[in-house]
């Protein structure tokens, strides 16, 4: 639309679009932005995804349950365990199986610590966009030794591939217990220092504070969930309202902020880390002994019949929708992930927005592009 | 609520739709397309079902007739699930839009679109999202076929 520059009368104006991505430093992976421009405002944004598809839902029909396991791995490759999970959790619905108690426990403290690992992620990437460089090495810095429990559990860390039909692939080493204690009373004071970091730094607050705003209705229209709706007042965590595992017998509080700007997102994963740390604690304490793992056959036959589940995954609801049809193989398999919900939130978000403010605001929604394109 | 909780109440408030259980699925009603979008309207404005949240919409390719769209909707209000289904000709499935109800049918409906070939009446920006524009055909359809989709041995 052309229009009269208001300081000079013989000038005129007109929006222009400007391509943010999809190779771009900010965008946490492939994703492309096209922004419609009027001077340095944003007018429209259309987020144009795909990317990074990779058909996982076509594959997993290919292949027989057990084989779909470490293609769950890529959905997120951040948050490798819950991915897992909640396929497995679809399988084991609609199988009817019973998991032993110990496999609950470890499935737990894996989500768990893979939060921990996954807000460390997000926390240094975020703190780089805002233009804070030291952040990044504190958050990797200590997601390694996360990464070494891994390692020392599965023997991957990244694509862990470590939960099975009815379990875990292996039992956790024998000290484990002892090292992420260790790991938790020498991490856990380190929190504070992170918000030291960021918390009271003018800048910081500059770039966070009232921008990106999200409401709570808006939020719900667009499906966004996890700390992203916690930050716009809603207390909503799968983990309170349909309990899984062993979640009701764990005591952990869901943090929740009213603002829903970048800096109350930022906050409710600081918090979160603390309410991960007290829930390792617990399982620990309470580890069962007993098997790992309820033995399945090679190839599992699931009756027919379809069955939907979720929990909450680090990013927020991740789902899946099985459909069976009786046989060794899936007949269809949907993931209902997070990041694709709030990705399609940012066309409503940046309006008005400065590009500044974009990579903060994408940041802010941790979002993860192969778990939108699957 | 659960569906036999809503069959009833739904069978009343829409006489013209059908209405009935899926045996397969316990969570779910099987509806005739004739009710989409009234039935979601009132679903998501009624304050016995609340339905503020669409968790997914996605479809399940049923050859050789029936090519199934499955809404998932959940109400934080009453903590219930309910998943409805439609169920399309498969040459030629069409159902209206439920973009104007939730924003984010907007991008479920365009991924359904790419990947299985379902219209949506009324959808203002109907286009692929996850393969390229000129990609032809719907990958997530049974009888699709291309070079490098090949059966895996056993």
């Amino acid at each position: 639309m052309m229009r009269q520059f208001p300081a000079n009368p013989d000038l005129t104006v007109e929006e222009f679009e400007l391509n943010m991505g999809p190779q771009h430093p900010s965008t946490h992976g492939v994703l492309r932005l096209v922004l419609t421009m009027d001077g340095e405002r944003v007018v429209r944004c259309k987020p144009v995804v795909g990317y990074l598809h990779r058909s996982i839902e076509k594959m997993a029909e290919n292949r027989t349950y057990t084989q779909v396991i470490p293609v769950t791995d890529r959905l997120d490759y951040c948050t490798s365990m819950t991915s897992n999970y909640v396929y497995v959790m679809a399988v084991e619905d609609l199988a009817d199986i019973t998991v032993p108690p110990r496999a609950e426990y470890i499935r737990v403290i894996m989500s768990e610590l893979n939060r921990i690992a996954s807000h460390l992620l997000w926390y240094g990437t975020f703190a780089l966009e805002v233009g804070a460089t030291t952040p990044f090495i504190y958050g990797f810095r200590d997601r390694e030794k996360v990464l070494d429990l891994f390692e020392s559990t599965c023997g991957a860390r990244l694509l862990y591939n470590y939960l099975r039909i009815g379990g875990v692939s292996r039992d956790l080493p024998e000290d484990f217990c002892e090292r992420m204690l260790a790991f938790l009373d020498e991490w856990e004071p380190l929190i504070r220092e992170y918000e030291d970091l960021l918390d009271e730094n003018p800048i910081f607050y500059n770039r966070t504070k009232k921008v990106g705003f999200l409401s709570a209705e808006k939020a719900l229209a667009y499906g966004v969930s996890g700390p992203n709706l916690r930050a716009s007042g809603m207390a909503r965590d799968v983990r309170r309202e349909h309990p899984y595992a062993v979640y009701p017998e764990l005591e952990f509080d869901v943090p929740v902020r009213t603002e829903g700007d970048v800096f109350a997102r930022y906050r409710i994963r600081m918090e979160e880390l603390r309410q991960s740390a007290r829930i390792l604690r617990q399982c620990a304490e309470k580890l069962p002994g007993g098997p790992y793992l309820e033995p399945q056959p090679l190839r599992v036959v699931l009756p027919e019949g379809e069955t939907y589940v979720h929990l909450e995954s680090p990013r927020g609801d991740i789902g899946c929708y099985l459909v069976s049809q009786g046989t060794d193989k899936p007949y269809r398999c949907k993931f209902r992930t997070p990041s694709f919900c709030h990705i399609a939130v940012f066309q409503h978000l940046v309006r008005d927005c400065l590009i500044p403010d974009i990579m903060a605001i994408c940041a802010s929604f941790d979002v993860v592009l192969p778990e939108t394109d699957r | 609520m659960s569906p036999d909780e809503f069959l009833p109440i739904l069978q009343a408030r829409f006489p013209q739709v059908e209405f009935r259980l899926d045996p397969l699925n316990p969570q779910a009603l099987i509806m005739s397309a004739s009710g989409v979008p009234e039935v979601f309207g009132w679903l998501r404005d009624a304050p016995e079902a609340a339905m503020q949240y669409l968790e997914f919409s996605t479809a399940v390719d049923r050859p050789p007739d029936c090519l199934c769209v499955v809404y998932s909707l959940y109400s934080y209000t009453h903590r219930h699930r309910l998943a409805l289904k439609v169920d399309l000709p498969r040459h030629a499935p069409t159902v209206p839009t439920l973009s104007h109800l939730w924003e984010n049918a907007d991008w479920n409906e365009r991924e359904i679109y790419d990947l299985f070939g379902v219209f949506f009446s009324g959808h203002e920006d109907l286009r692929r999202l996850m393969m390229p524009e000129d990609w032809e055909g719907h990958p997530l359809r049974k009888d699709y076929s291309h070079p490098n989709l090949t059966p895996r041995p056993d």
